[in-house]
Protein backbone atom coordinates (compact mmCIF):
# COMPACT_ATOMS: atom_id res chain seq x y z
CA UNK A 1 0.00 0.00 0.00
CA UNK A 2 1.25 3.42 -0.80
CA UNK A 3 0.20 6.53 0.67
CA UNK A 4 2.22 8.60 -1.65
CA UNK A 5 3.77 11.95 -0.59
CA UNK A 6 1.63 12.76 2.90
CA UNK A 7 2.87 15.79 5.10
CA UNK A 8 4.39 14.02 8.02
CA UNK A 9 6.49 15.48 10.33
CA UNK A 10 5.93 13.18 13.20
CA UNK A 11 4.25 9.99 13.26
CA UNK A 12 3.80 7.21 16.21
CA UNK A 13 4.43 3.40 15.07
CA UNK A 14 4.01 0.28 17.23
CA UNK A 15 3.86 -3.40 16.97
CA UNK A 16 2.70 -6.13 18.66
CA UNK A 17 -0.53 -5.04 20.14
CA UNK A 18 -1.20 -9.13 21.54
CA UNK A 19 -4.41 -8.14 22.79
CA UNK A 20 -3.11 -5.92 25.11
CA UNK A 21 -5.90 -3.53 24.02
CA UNK A 22 -5.29 -1.58 27.79
CA UNK A 23 -1.47 -0.67 26.71
CA UNK A 24 -3.19 0.29 23.39
CA UNK A 25 -5.87 2.65 25.11
CA UNK A 26 -2.85 4.23 26.93
CA UNK A 27 -1.10 4.78 24.19
CA UNK A 28 -4.04 6.47 22.29
CA UNK A 29 -4.47 8.58 25.57
CA UNK A 30 -0.51 9.29 25.64
CA UNK A 31 -0.73 10.72 21.53
CA UNK A 32 -1.67 14.03 21.86
CA UNK A 33 1.39 14.74 24.22
CA UNK A 34 3.76 13.54 20.42
CA UNK A 35 1.33 15.87 18.18
CA UNK A 36 1.67 12.98 15.70
CA UNK A 37 0.43 13.57 11.81
CA UNK A 38 -0.92 9.65 11.60
CA UNK A 39 -0.53 6.12 13.82
CA UNK A 40 0.72 3.02 12.40
CA UNK A 41 0.97 -0.06 13.78
CA UNK A 42 2.70 -2.89 12.52
CA UNK A 43 0.83 -6.02 12.85
CA UNK A 44 0.71 -9.13 15.54
CA UNK A 45 -2.72 -7.80 16.88
CA UNK A 46 -3.86 -10.72 18.54
CA UNK A 47 -1.86 -13.33 20.79
CA UNK A 48 -0.76 -13.16 24.77
CA UNK A 49 -3.37 -11.11 26.27
CA UNK A 50 -7.17 -11.68 26.77
CA UNK A 51 -10.13 -10.61 24.90
CA UNK A 52 -8.68 -9.95 21.48
CA UNK A 53 -11.76 -7.94 20.54
CA UNK A 54 -11.22 -5.15 22.79
CA UNK A 55 -8.68 -3.89 19.97
CA UNK A 56 -10.33 -3.47 16.88
CA UNK A 57 -12.62 -0.84 18.27
CA UNK A 58 -9.47 1.34 19.46
CA UNK A 59 -7.90 1.02 15.94
CA UNK A 60 -10.80 2.20 14.52
CA UNK A 61 -11.39 5.05 16.66
CA UNK A 62 -7.76 6.43 16.32
CA UNK A 63 -7.35 6.02 12.68
CA UNK A 64 -4.33 3.67 13.26
CA UNK A 65 -3.04 2.19 9.99
CA UNK A 66 -2.15 -1.52 10.33
CA UNK A 67 0.14 -3.54 8.47
CA UNK A 68 -0.09 -7.42 8.65
CA UNK A 69 1.63 -9.36 10.62
CA UNK A 70 1.97 -13.41 10.69
CA UNK A 71 -0.43 -13.39 13.72
CA UNK A 72 -2.93 -11.09 11.56
CA UNK A 73 -2.05 -13.62 8.09
CA UNK A 74 -2.82 -16.79 10.72
CA UNK A 75 -5.85 -15.36 12.35
CA UNK A 76 -7.56 -13.56 9.18
CA UNK A 77 -6.88 -17.08 7.30
CA UNK A 78 -8.17 -19.24 9.91
CA UNK A 79 -4.64 -21.26 9.56
CA UNK A 80 -4.40 -23.75 12.33
CA UNK A 81 -0.76 -21.61 13.86
CA UNK A 82 0.52 -18.08 14.15
CA UNK A 83 3.44 -18.82 11.59
CA UNK A 84 5.55 -16.84 14.01
CA UNK A 85 8.23 -19.33 13.31
CA UNK A 86 9.53 -20.63 16.74
CA UNK A 87 11.49 -23.87 16.81
CA UNK A 88 11.20 -25.48 20.39
CA UNK A 89 8.59 -27.48 21.39
CA UNK A 90 8.16 -25.60 24.93
CA UNK A 91 7.90 -22.41 22.51
CA UNK A 92 5.42 -24.02 20.02
CA UNK A 93 3.45 -25.27 22.86
CA UNK A 94 2.47 -22.02 24.50
CA UNK A 95 2.83 -20.38 21.45
CA UNK A 96 -0.30 -22.66 20.31
CA UNK A 97 -1.95 -21.88 23.61
CA UNK A 98 -2.04 -18.59 22.99
CA UNK A 99 -3.20 -18.87 19.33
CA UNK A 100 -5.84 -21.33 19.58
CA UNK A 101 -7.40 -18.98 22.06
CA UNK A 102 -7.14 -15.75 20.19
CA UNK A 103 -9.11 -17.84 17.17
CA UNK A 104 -11.53 -19.15 18.94
CA UNK A 105 -11.93 -15.31 20.55
CA UNK A 106 -11.87 -13.12 17.55
CA UNK A 107 -14.93 -12.09 15.88
CA UNK A 108 -15.53 -12.65 12.36
CA UNK A 109 -15.24 -8.79 11.33
CA UNK A 110 -12.29 -8.49 12.69
CA UNK A 111 -10.73 -11.79 11.28
CA UNK A 112 -11.84 -10.17 7.48
CA UNK A 113 -10.48 -7.17 8.48
CA UNK A 114 -7.33 -8.63 9.57
CA UNK A 115 -7.27 -10.73 6.32
CA UNK A 116 -7.34 -7.80 4.04
CA UNK A 117 -4.38 -5.84 5.60
CA UNK A 118 -1.17 -5.05 3.42
CA UNK A 119 1.54 -6.89 3.72
CA UNK A 120 3.95 -3.37 3.85
CA UNK A 121 2.82 0.46 3.89
CA UNK A 122 5.01 2.74 2.18
CA UNK A 123 5.38 6.60 1.57
CA UNK A 124 7.68 9.49 1.03
CA UNK A 125 7.98 12.10 3.83
CA UNK A 126 10.29 14.86 3.42
CA UNK A 127 12.25 13.26 1.34
CA UNK A 128 12.78 9.98 2.72
CA UNK A 129 11.27 7.18 1.35
CA UNK A 130 10.08 5.11 3.62
CA UNK A 131 9.11 1.46 4.41
CA UNK A 132 6.97 -0.15 7.03
CA UNK A 133 6.32 -3.77 7.49
CA UNK A 134 6.10 -6.67 10.09
CA UNK A 135 9.21 -9.02 10.22
CA UNK A 136 11.49 -7.16 6.91
CA UNK A 137 10.75 -6.26 3.91
CA UNK A 138 11.53 -9.42 2.55
CA UNK A 139 9.44 -11.74 4.89
CA UNK A 140 6.88 -11.23 7.21
CA UNK A 141 8.15 -13.59 9.95
CA UNK A 142 11.56 -12.71 9.57
CA UNK A 143 13.45 -11.78 13.05
CA UNK A 144 15.87 -9.11 12.76
CA UNK A 145 17.35 -8.77 16.60
CA UNK A 146 19.77 -6.20 17.51
CA UNK A 147 22.83 -8.86 17.73
CA UNK A 148 22.20 -11.13 14.72
CA UNK A 149 21.50 -8.08 11.90
CA UNK A 150 24.56 -6.73 10.13
CA UNK A 151 24.76 -3.24 9.02
CA UNK A 152 25.60 -4.23 5.85
CA UNK A 153 22.69 -6.82 5.47
CA UNK A 154 20.29 -3.68 6.55
CA UNK A 155 22.47 -1.13 3.87
CA UNK A 156 21.93 -4.13 1.07
CA UNK A 157 17.89 -4.20 1.63
CA UNK A 158 17.29 -0.44 1.84
CA UNK A 159 18.96 -0.73 -1.65
CA UNK A 160 17.07 -3.75 -2.89
CA UNK A 161 13.68 -2.29 -1.64
CA UNK A 162 14.72 1.20 -2.84
CA UNK A 163 14.08 2.69 0.42
CA UNK A 164 15.82 5.64 3.34
CA UNK A 165 13.98 4.11 6.47
CA UNK A 166 12.37 0.70 7.45
CA UNK A 167 10.65 -0.06 10.05
CA UNK A 168 9.87 -3.21 11.44
CA UNK A 169 8.45 -5.13 14.83
CA UNK A 170 8.36 -9.29 15.47
CA UNK A 171 10.95 -9.59 18.00
CA UNK A 172 9.58 -8.00 20.48
CA UNK A 173 12.60 -5.80 21.30
CA UNK A 174 13.85 -2.13 19.91
CA UNK A 175 16.41 -1.32 18.55
CA UNK A 176 17.66 0.94 15.89
CA UNK A 177 20.75 1.76 13.40
CA UNK A 178 22.18 4.71 11.47
CA UNK A 179 23.17 3.43 7.83
CA UNK A 180 25.11 5.36 5.72
CA UNK A 181 23.67 8.45 3.63
CA UNK A 182 21.36 9.44 6.08
CA UNK A 183 19.16 5.95 6.12
CA UNK A 184 17.94 4.08 9.39
CA UNK A 185 16.32 1.31 10.15
CA UNK A 186 14.58 0.49 13.26
CA UNK A 187 12.55 -2.47 15.14
CA UNK A 188 10.08 -0.44 16.89
CA UNK A 189 9.48 -2.61 20.02
CA UNK A 190 5.88 -4.00 20.94
CA UNK A 191 3.17 -2.41 23.18
CA UNK A 192 1.67 -6.05 23.86
CA UNK A 193 4.48 -7.15 26.58
CA UNK A 194 7.19 -5.72 27.80
CA UNK A 195 10.75 -5.94 26.98
CA UNK A 196 12.47 -8.57 29.07
CA UNK A 197 14.18 -6.21 31.04
CA UNK A 198 12.81 -6.48 34.95
CA UNK A 199 9.94 -3.27 33.74
CA UNK A 200 6.37 -3.85 33.11
CA UNK A 201 6.46 -0.61 30.80
CA UNK A 202 6.30 -1.37 26.88
CA UNK A 203 7.43 0.63 24.36
CA UNK A 204 6.72 3.00 20.91
CA UNK A 205 8.17 4.92 18.65
CA UNK A 206 7.86 8.17 17.59
CA UNK A 207 9.74 9.26 13.85
CA UNK A 208 10.98 12.51 13.28
CA UNK A 209 10.68 14.06 9.99
CA UNK A 210 12.07 17.11 10.58
CA UNK A 211 14.33 19.32 10.89
CA UNK A 212 16.07 15.75 10.25
CA UNK A 213 15.29 11.80 10.27
CA UNK A 214 15.29 10.24 13.86
CA UNK A 215 13.25 7.52 15.80
CA UNK A 216 12.31 7.88 19.43
CA UNK A 217 11.73 5.25 21.88
CA UNK A 218 8.91 5.93 24.72
CA UNK A 219 7.91 4.05 27.40
CA UNK A 220 4.73 3.07 27.65
CA UNK A 221 2.95 2.78 31.08
CA UNK A 222 -0.45 0.78 31.51
CA UNK A 223 -2.14 -0.53 34.05
CA UNK A 224 -0.50 -4.35 34.21
CA UNK A 225 -2.39 -5.43 37.04
CA UNK A 226 -5.74 -4.91 35.10
CA UNK A 227 -4.45 -6.71 32.36
CA UNK A 228 -2.80 -9.55 34.39
CA UNK A 229 -6.25 -9.91 36.58
CA UNK A 230 -8.30 -10.41 33.07
CA UNK A 231 -5.70 -12.88 31.85
CA UNK A 232 -6.45 -14.85 35.51
CA UNK A 233 -9.83 -14.52 34.73
CA UNK A 234 -9.33 -16.14 30.96
CA UNK A 235 -7.34 -19.12 32.34
CA UNK A 236 -4.60 -18.11 30.08
CA UNK A 237 -1.06 -19.77 31.83
CA UNK A 238 0.49 -18.41 34.39
CA UNK A 239 3.70 -18.14 32.58
CA UNK A 240 2.27 -14.85 30.40
CA UNK A 241 1.06 -13.41 33.62
CA UNK A 242 4.50 -13.83 35.09
CA UNK A 243 5.56 -11.82 32.22
CA UNK A 244 3.41 -9.31 32.23
CA UNK A 245 3.89 -8.91 36.34
CA UNK A 246 7.66 -8.97 35.97
CA UNK A 247 8.75 -7.58 32.74
CA UNK A 248 11.19 -10.61 32.47
CA UNK A 249 10.02 -12.96 29.40
CA UNK A 250 9.11 -16.47 30.56
CA UNK A 251 7.77 -18.52 27.46
CA UNK A 252 8.87 -18.26 23.53
CA UNK A 253 12.34 -18.08 24.85
CA UNK A 254 14.66 -20.16 22.08
CA UNK A 255 14.27 -18.03 19.37
CA UNK A 256 16.35 -15.14 21.15
CA UNK A 257 19.98 -14.85 20.16
CA UNK A 258 22.51 -15.43 23.00
CA UNK A 259 23.19 -11.91 23.46
CA UNK A 260 19.69 -11.03 24.16
CA UNK A 261 19.32 -13.85 25.96
CA UNK A 262 21.18 -13.02 28.57
CA UNK A 263 20.30 -10.21 29.31
CA UNK A 264 17.09 -11.78 30.97
CA UNK A 265 16.29 -13.99 33.80
CA UNK A 266 15.38 -17.51 32.03
CA UNK B 1 23.27 -54.48 -1.41
CA UNK B 2 25.35 -52.07 1.24
CA UNK B 3 24.07 -48.95 2.23
CA UNK B 4 27.10 -47.04 0.89
CA UNK B 5 26.53 -48.70 -2.57
CA UNK B 6 23.00 -47.82 -2.43
CA UNK B 7 23.85 -44.20 -1.63
CA UNK B 8 25.70 -43.91 -5.37
CA UNK B 9 23.66 -46.13 -7.43
CA UNK B 10 20.36 -44.80 -6.02
CA UNK B 11 20.95 -41.34 -7.62
CA UNK B 12 18.02 -40.33 -9.70
CA UNK B 13 18.33 -38.37 -12.87
CA UNK B 14 15.77 -36.48 -12.49
CA UNK B 15 16.34 -34.95 -9.05
CA UNK B 16 14.29 -31.36 -8.44
CA UNK B 17 16.81 -28.56 -8.20
CA UNK B 18 16.53 -26.08 -5.19
CA UNK B 19 16.81 -22.41 -5.67
CA UNK B 20 18.85 -19.90 -5.07
CA UNK B 21 17.36 -17.17 -3.07
CA UNK B 22 20.62 -15.08 -1.93
CA UNK B 23 23.57 -15.61 0.30
CA UNK B 24 22.66 -15.43 4.02
CA UNK B 25 24.98 -17.38 6.02
CA UNK B 26 28.05 -18.01 4.39
CA UNK B 27 29.77 -21.46 6.20
CA UNK B 28 33.40 -21.91 6.93
CA UNK B 29 34.81 -25.25 7.09
CA UNK B 30 37.73 -23.80 9.03
CA UNK B 31 38.87 -27.00 10.81
CA UNK B 32 38.75 -29.07 7.61
CA UNK B 33 38.36 -32.39 8.54
CA UNK B 34 40.58 -32.77 11.66
CA UNK B 35 39.16 -33.07 14.69
CA UNK B 36 40.83 -34.62 18.13
CA UNK B 37 37.15 -36.84 17.98
CA UNK B 38 36.73 -39.82 16.34
CA UNK B 39 33.03 -40.07 16.64
CA UNK B 40 31.00 -43.08 15.55
CA UNK B 41 28.04 -41.08 14.17
CA UNK B 42 29.96 -38.45 12.17
CA UNK B 43 29.06 -37.85 8.64
CA UNK B 44 32.08 -36.57 7.08
CA UNK B 45 34.25 -38.61 8.77
CA UNK B 46 36.74 -36.43 10.70
CA UNK B 47 39.43 -37.71 12.76
CA UNK B 48 43.09 -36.41 14.25
CA UNK B 49 44.12 -38.50 10.86
CA UNK B 50 41.52 -37.22 8.08
CA UNK B 51 43.19 -34.38 6.08
CA UNK B 52 40.96 -34.41 3.03
CA UNK B 53 40.33 -30.75 4.50
CA UNK B 54 42.84 -28.38 5.90
CA UNK B 55 42.45 -25.59 8.21
CA UNK B 56 41.70 -22.41 7.01
CA UNK B 57 43.83 -19.54 7.95
CA UNK B 58 42.66 -15.81 9.26
CA UNK B 59 43.63 -14.24 6.15
CA UNK B 60 42.12 -16.18 3.62
CA UNK B 61 38.73 -16.16 6.16
CA UNK B 62 39.26 -12.64 6.31
CA UNK B 63 38.74 -12.23 2.64
CA UNK B 64 35.53 -14.20 2.23
CA UNK B 65 34.29 -12.17 4.70
CA UNK B 66 35.61 -9.03 2.90
CA UNK B 67 33.43 -10.16 0.17
CA UNK B 68 30.53 -11.51 1.45
CA UNK B 69 29.63 -7.83 2.68
CA UNK B 70 28.63 -7.40 -0.90
CA UNK B 71 25.77 -9.78 -0.57
CA UNK B 72 24.32 -8.79 2.65
CA UNK B 73 25.14 -12.06 4.32
CA UNK B 74 23.61 -12.16 7.60
CA UNK B 75 25.40 -14.34 9.41
CA UNK B 76 28.75 -16.62 9.79
CA UNK B 77 29.40 -19.98 11.28
CA UNK B 78 32.55 -21.97 11.34
CA UNK B 79 32.78 -25.56 11.62
CA UNK B 80 35.35 -28.34 10.94
CA UNK B 81 36.76 -30.99 12.16
CA UNK B 82 37.11 -29.04 15.22
CA UNK B 83 37.90 -25.11 14.98
CA UNK B 84 39.77 -24.50 17.78
CA UNK B 85 42.32 -27.20 16.69
CA UNK B 86 42.91 -24.23 14.37
CA UNK B 87 45.68 -21.46 15.93
CA UNK B 88 43.87 -18.79 14.25
CA UNK B 89 40.14 -19.08 15.16
CA UNK B 90 40.54 -16.72 17.97
CA UNK B 91 41.87 -14.21 15.06
CA UNK B 92 39.34 -15.37 13.01
CA UNK B 93 36.54 -14.42 15.47
CA UNK B 94 37.53 -11.37 16.46
CA UNK B 95 37.31 -10.66 12.64
CA UNK B 96 33.96 -11.85 11.43
CA UNK B 97 32.49 -10.57 15.15
CA UNK B 98 33.36 -6.90 13.67
CA UNK B 99 31.01 -7.28 10.84
CA UNK B 100 28.50 -9.64 12.22
CA UNK B 101 27.09 -12.70 14.39
CA UNK B 102 29.17 -15.75 14.47
CA UNK B 103 28.51 -18.73 15.47
CA UNK B 104 30.99 -22.15 16.08
CA UNK B 105 30.39 -25.98 16.20
CA UNK B 106 33.16 -27.71 18.65
CA UNK B 107 33.18 -30.50 20.58
CA UNK B 108 34.41 -28.32 23.73
CA UNK B 109 37.23 -29.57 24.14
CA UNK B 110 39.68 -27.17 23.89
CA UNK B 111 37.49 -24.53 25.62
CA UNK B 112 40.00 -24.24 28.62
CA UNK B 113 38.84 -21.24 31.55
CA UNK B 114 41.96 -19.21 29.20
CA UNK B 115 40.01 -19.71 26.31
CA UNK B 116 36.40 -18.85 27.91
CA UNK B 117 37.47 -15.79 29.31
CA UNK B 118 39.71 -14.53 25.86
CA UNK B 119 36.04 -15.51 24.00
CA UNK B 120 34.41 -13.37 26.99
CA UNK B 121 36.82 -10.11 25.91
CA UNK B 122 36.08 -10.51 22.00
CA UNK B 123 32.49 -11.23 22.27
CA UNK B 124 31.91 -7.80 25.09
CA UNK B 125 33.48 -5.25 22.91
CA UNK B 126 31.05 -6.12 19.84
CA UNK B 127 27.45 -5.17 18.46
CA UNK B 128 26.92 -8.88 17.38
CA UNK B 129 26.35 -12.19 18.75
CA UNK B 130 28.83 -15.05 19.03
CA UNK B 131 27.39 -18.31 19.40
CA UNK B 132 29.24 -21.56 20.65
CA UNK B 133 27.48 -24.86 19.76
CA UNK B 134 29.07 -27.50 21.89
CA UNK B 135 28.27 -31.03 20.45
CA UNK B 136 27.24 -33.41 23.50
CA UNK B 137 26.09 -36.85 22.30
CA UNK B 138 23.30 -37.74 25.39
CA UNK B 139 22.90 -36.78 28.41
CA UNK B 140 25.14 -39.16 30.11
CA UNK B 141 28.86 -40.72 29.84
CA UNK B 142 27.13 -43.80 28.87
CA UNK B 143 25.56 -42.67 25.82
CA UNK B 144 28.47 -39.68 24.87
CA UNK B 145 30.65 -41.95 25.46
CA UNK B 146 30.09 -44.44 23.28
CA UNK B 147 29.51 -42.16 20.59
CA UNK B 148 32.61 -39.24 20.74
CA UNK B 149 35.02 -41.61 22.61
CA UNK B 150 36.02 -42.00 26.43
CA UNK B 151 36.10 -39.39 28.39
CA UNK B 152 34.67 -36.84 25.85
CA UNK B 153 31.75 -36.48 28.11
CA UNK B 154 33.74 -35.19 31.22
CA UNK B 155 35.68 -33.19 29.29
CA UNK B 156 32.67 -31.49 26.43
CA UNK B 157 30.79 -30.26 30.06
CA UNK B 158 34.28 -28.99 31.50
CA UNK B 159 34.13 -27.11 28.33
CA UNK B 160 30.81 -25.82 28.57
CA UNK B 161 31.28 -25.07 32.54
CA UNK B 162 34.01 -22.45 31.46
CA UNK B 163 31.29 -21.10 28.89
CA UNK B 164 29.09 -20.61 31.55
CA UNK B 165 31.18 -18.59 34.34
CA UNK B 166 32.31 -16.25 31.62
CA UNK B 167 28.39 -15.53 30.62
CA UNK B 168 27.58 -17.23 27.83
CA UNK B 169 24.65 -19.26 27.07
CA UNK B 170 25.84 -22.30 24.73
CA UNK B 171 24.08 -24.20 22.55
CA UNK B 172 24.28 -28.37 23.24
CA UNK B 173 23.73 -29.69 20.01
CA UNK B 174 22.78 -33.09 20.08
CA UNK B 175 22.25 -36.07 17.08
CA UNK B 176 18.97 -37.80 17.88
CA UNK B 177 19.76 -41.60 18.47
CA UNK B 178 16.50 -42.15 20.31
CA UNK B 179 13.39 -42.48 18.89
CA UNK B 180 11.42 -39.20 18.78
CA UNK B 181 8.47 -39.82 20.48
CA UNK B 182 11.29 -39.91 23.81
CA UNK B 183 12.58 -36.29 23.01
CA UNK B 184 10.40 -34.58 25.75
CA UNK B 185 11.59 -37.11 28.52
CA UNK B 186 15.47 -36.54 27.15
CA UNK B 187 15.31 -32.86 26.94
CA UNK B 188 14.09 -33.05 30.33
CA UNK B 189 16.71 -35.08 31.60
CA UNK B 190 19.63 -33.19 29.60
CA UNK B 191 18.45 -30.15 31.17
CA UNK B 192 18.49 -31.48 34.87
CA UNK B 193 22.17 -33.07 34.06
CA UNK B 194 23.34 -29.82 32.42
CA UNK B 195 21.61 -28.09 35.75
CA UNK B 196 23.90 -30.40 37.92
CA UNK B 197 27.13 -29.13 36.35
CA UNK B 198 26.02 -25.30 37.10
CA UNK B 199 24.25 -24.63 33.64
CA UNK B 200 20.99 -23.33 34.94
CA UNK B 201 19.20 -22.65 31.92
CA UNK B 202 20.46 -24.20 29.13
CA UNK B 203 19.78 -23.68 25.59
CA UNK B 204 19.46 -27.04 23.50
CA UNK B 205 19.49 -28.77 19.65
CA UNK B 206 18.57 -31.74 18.58
CA UNK B 207 19.92 -32.70 14.88
CA UNK B 208 18.64 -35.50 13.31
CA UNK B 209 21.05 -38.30 12.36
CA UNK B 210 22.56 -37.87 8.54
CA UNK B 211 23.08 -41.00 7.43
CA UNK B 212 26.11 -40.96 5.44
CA UNK B 213 30.00 -41.01 6.93
CA UNK B 214 30.56 -43.16 9.91
CA UNK B 215 26.84 -42.85 10.73
CA UNK B 216 26.12 -45.80 8.26
CA UNK B 217 28.23 -48.41 10.17
CA UNK B 218 27.05 -47.04 13.45
CA UNK B 219 23.58 -47.45 12.84
CA UNK B 220 22.73 -47.50 9.07
CA UNK B 221 22.86 -45.90 5.77
CA UNK B 222 19.54 -44.19 3.97
CA UNK B 223 16.98 -46.74 2.54
CA UNK B 224 16.20 -46.98 -1.11
CA UNK B 225 13.62 -44.82 -0.92
CA UNK B 226 15.22 -42.31 0.81
CA UNK B 227 15.46 -39.19 -1.65
CA UNK B 228 14.10 -36.35 -2.70
CA UNK B 229 11.78 -36.44 -6.46
CA UNK B 230 10.49 -33.53 -8.24
CA UNK B 231 7.22 -34.16 -7.04
CA UNK B 232 7.77 -33.97 -3.35
CA UNK B 233 9.38 -29.99 -4.08
CA UNK B 234 5.67 -29.34 -5.18
CA UNK B 235 4.09 -26.66 -2.84
CA UNK B 236 7.61 -27.02 -0.42
CA UNK B 237 9.10 -23.63 0.73
CA UNK B 238 12.55 -24.24 -0.16
CA UNK B 239 13.69 -21.42 1.58
CA UNK B 240 13.68 -23.88 4.92
CA UNK B 241 16.57 -25.78 3.22
CA UNK B 242 20.31 -24.40 4.01
CA UNK B 243 21.31 -24.52 0.68
CA UNK B 244 18.90 -22.36 -0.90
CA UNK B 245 20.32 -19.15 1.39
CA UNK B 246 23.99 -20.58 2.29
CA UNK B 247 27.26 -21.73 0.46
CA UNK B 248 30.25 -23.47 2.70
CA UNK B 249 34.09 -22.60 2.00
CA UNK B 250 36.53 -24.85 2.38
CA UNK B 251 40.55 -24.62 1.65
CA UNK B 252 39.36 -26.44 -1.06
CA UNK B 253 36.74 -24.36 -2.87
CA UNK B 254 33.13 -23.69 -2.50
CA UNK B 255 30.49 -26.28 -1.34
CA UNK B 256 26.67 -26.61 -1.53
CA UNK B 257 26.78 -27.12 2.36
CA UNK B 258 28.75 -28.62 5.40
CA UNK B 259 27.11 -31.78 5.09
CA UNK B 260 28.29 -32.72 1.55
CA UNK B 261 31.78 -31.43 1.48
CA UNK B 262 32.90 -35.23 0.97
CA UNK B 263 30.94 -35.26 -2.08
CA UNK B 264 32.72 -33.97 -5.33
CA UNK B 265 29.33 -33.38 -6.65
CA UNK B 266 28.75 -30.87 -3.99
CA UNK B 267 31.80 -28.49 -5.21
CA UNK B 268 29.90 -25.58 -6.87
CA UNK B 269 33.23 -24.04 -7.77
CA UNK B 270 36.56 -21.70 -7.13
CA UNK B 271 34.64 -18.74 -6.10
CA UNK B 272 31.62 -17.87 -4.26
CA UNK B 273 30.13 -15.86 -6.93
CA UNK B 274 30.17 -18.87 -9.17
CA UNK B 275 28.31 -20.74 -6.89
CA UNK B 276 24.76 -18.34 -7.23
CA UNK B 277 22.46 -20.66 -8.71
CA UNK B 278 19.66 -23.61 -8.10
CA UNK B 279 21.61 -26.78 -7.15
CA UNK B 280 20.04 -30.35 -7.92
CA UNK B 281 18.89 -32.04 -4.67
CA UNK B 282 20.47 -35.69 -5.64
CA UNK B 283 22.17 -36.56 -2.23
CA UNK B 284 19.81 -39.00 -0.36
CA UNK B 285 21.24 -36.45 2.96
CA UNK B 286 19.36 -33.81 1.54
CA UNK B 287 16.10 -35.98 2.33
CA UNK B 288 16.91 -35.46 5.59
CA UNK B 289 17.37 -31.56 4.99
CA UNK B 290 13.98 -31.88 3.57
CA UNK B 291 11.89 -33.04 6.50
CA UNK B 292 13.64 -31.19 9.32
CA UNK B 293 14.21 -28.09 7.39
CA UNK B 294 17.86 -26.18 7.86
CA UNK B 295 18.94 -28.77 10.63
CA UNK B 296 22.17 -27.21 10.53
CA UNK B 297 21.72 -23.45 10.97
CA UNK B 298 20.59 -22.17 14.86
CA UNK B 299 17.16 -21.61 14.28
CA UNK B 300 15.02 -22.80 10.84
CA UNK B 301 14.08 -19.72 9.33
CA UNK B 302 10.48 -21.03 9.34
CA UNK B 303 7.86 -20.83 6.55
CA UNK B 304 7.06 -18.06 5.03
CA UNK B 305 3.86 -16.00 5.59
Amino acid sequence: MDFGEPDFKRIAVFGGVYNNYLALQALANALPRHRVDAVFCLGDLGAFGPHPDRVFPLLEKHNIQVVQGNYDNSIGNDLNDCQCGYTDPRDNYFAQISYDYTKTNTHREFKNYQRNLPPEIRFNAHGKKVLLCHGSPRRTNEFLWESTTPTHFLEKICKDYQTDLILTTHTGIKWQRRLSDGKLFANVGVIGRPENDDKTNVWFSIVHFVPELRVEFVALEYDFQQLAKEMKEEKLPDEFIQTVLTGWWTTCLEILPGKERVRGKF
Amino acid sequence: MSASLLQIAALPENSPKVNFHGLDALWFQVGGTVCNLWCTHCFISCSPKNHSFEFMSASEVGRHIEESITYGVKEYYFTGGEPFMNRDMLAILEHTLQNGPATVLTNGILISPKIAARLREIVAAKLYTLEIRVSVDGFSEFTNDAIRGEGSFRRAIEGVRNLVDEGFLPIITTMQSWDESDNETVLAKFKEVLAGFGYSRPRLKIIPPLRIGREIVRYRGYTEGEYLTPEMMVGYDDRQLLCSTSRTITDRGVYVCPILIEQPAARMGNALAETFKPFPLYHQACYTCYLAGAVCSNFNPGRDS
